[in-house]
């Protein structure tokens, strides 16, 4: 008699399958929120131009002065070590896509965000919102500074901790390259145990969401530097939900 | 040349700190209320959602993070639209999913291609002066989500 097995039990992080590509595995069972977050039905189809659609255009009205710089948005400078973060958003010719909004939030230096609803016991910093936007330029390039953000326990596991990351919103020029997503740091030793990160099953494509440690952009004296380019496209499902029942 | 593209990870339960701090769900000031429930597939209310609509008609566009207390949101909408464009995000949804939200009976080709029962998930209904339109993610009732 076989027995019934529940994934959600299972490991946390699941094997690499490089088949799955740049694509995320929606029902991804070590990240324990998906489970009845997911749609279980198969998808249905859009015509190809409901693909094709364009998306909202956003301005220079969506943009406030100092929204790019989250150093200098509160009487005081936030704690934490400052860099910077820019790169360039391209389609998947490699063509930049300018005018993109582009929108960040994070943790402050010691890993808590300013939401109610964060009740990691780390100290809020008075002069860190943790927010940020910009629209990228001719070249698609977008430019933030910021402090580091701080990693940050998150009880989806036991002693689960999240490897430190920025959340980055984008538009593109279509509807349908929108994206929302996470830009990671080198070298985080706790990659191998984080699920949202391993979501991504093929090792090449988490390399994608890491961003690039850039000496020579690094201001002296001042800042470290990291450099991220996004590439916004359609291809990004790993996976088909399965009819259940 | 094609480049591959970035994978897409989930909006967690912080959203709000950076997608939320101006109002954006009024599409037309002077247009029609859209209100409704996210639900996740167990039936509970999603306090940690966030949904976007796009007339794509009209060429206006607009987000709303769902209540903290009662997992609902709100838009006021143009009165002459037809159907909205949707993405809906949330923690525990490692990308966004897409449906559409039909105002009144479609006559488009998706709306052809729906049986009774899709097109059914698929409208808003009326409630007084405002339509409803709730989302469910999982379930016999589930919103009928589309590829992309």
């Amino acid at each position: 008699m076989s027995v019934a097995v529940d994934p959600y039990e299972g490991p946390v992080v699941l094997g690499d399958d490089p088949s799955l590509g740049p694509g995320v595995q929606i029902d991804y069972p070590g990240y324990r929120s998906t489970r009845w977050r997911v749609p279980k039905r198969p998808l249905q189809t859009l015509p190809e131009e409901l693909m094709a659609l364009d998306g909202p255009v956003f301005g220079e009205s969506a943009i406030d002065e100092l929204d790019n710089d989250l150093t200098r948005q509160h009487e005081g400078e936030p704690l934490g070590e400052r860099i910077t973060v820019s790169g360039r958003v391209l389609d998947e010719d490699g063509r930049p896509l300018r005018g993109t909004l582009v929108e960040i939030w994070q943790a402050n230096a010691a890993g808590r965000y300013r939401h109610e609803v964060d009740q990691h016991p780390a100290p809020l910093d008075p002069n860190f919102s943790g927010a940020g936007r910009c629209l990228t330029d001719d070249e698609g390039r977008y430019h933030f500074t910021t402090i580091k953000p701080g990693s940050y326990p998150w009880r989806n596991h036991p002693n689960a901790w999240r490897p430190n990351h920025i959340h980055f919103s984008l538009f593109g020029r279509l509807f349908e390259q929108r994206l929302v997503t996470q830009m990671y740091f080198p070298g985080d030793p706790l990659f191998p145990y984080d699920p949202i990160f391993n979501s991504v099953r093929d090792p090449e494509a988490r390399k994608l969401l890491i961003a690039r440690f850039d000496l020579p952009t690094t201001v002296p004296e001042w800042s470290l530097a990291y450099e991220w380019d996004i590439v916004l496209g359609r291809a990004r499902r790993g996976t088909t939900p399965v009819e259940q029942q | 040349m094609s480049l591959p593209t970035t994978p897409s990870q989930t909006v967690g339960p912080f959203y709000s700190i950076g997608l939320c701090r101006r109002e954006d769900n009024e599409l037309d000031p002077d247009g029609i209320e859209l209100r409704g429930t996210l639900y996740d597939g167990q039936g509970e209310r999603v306090p940690d959602g966030m949904i976007e609509v796009w007339d794509a008609a009209a060429r206006v566009w607009g987000r709303c993070g769902t209540s903290e207390e009662a997992g609902s949101y709100h838009f006021r909408v143009p009165r002459d639209a037809a159907v909205l464009e949707v993405f809906v995000f949330s923690r525990g949804m490692l990308r966004h999913e897409r449906t559409r939200i039909y105002l009144r009976e479609g006559e488009d080709e998706v709306w052809r291609s729906l049986d009774d029962s899709q097109r059914e998930r698929l409208l808003a209904r009326r409630e007084g002066d405002a339509l409803v339109f709730d989302i469910r993610m999982q379930g016999d009732d589930a919103t009928v989500f589309f590829e992309h």
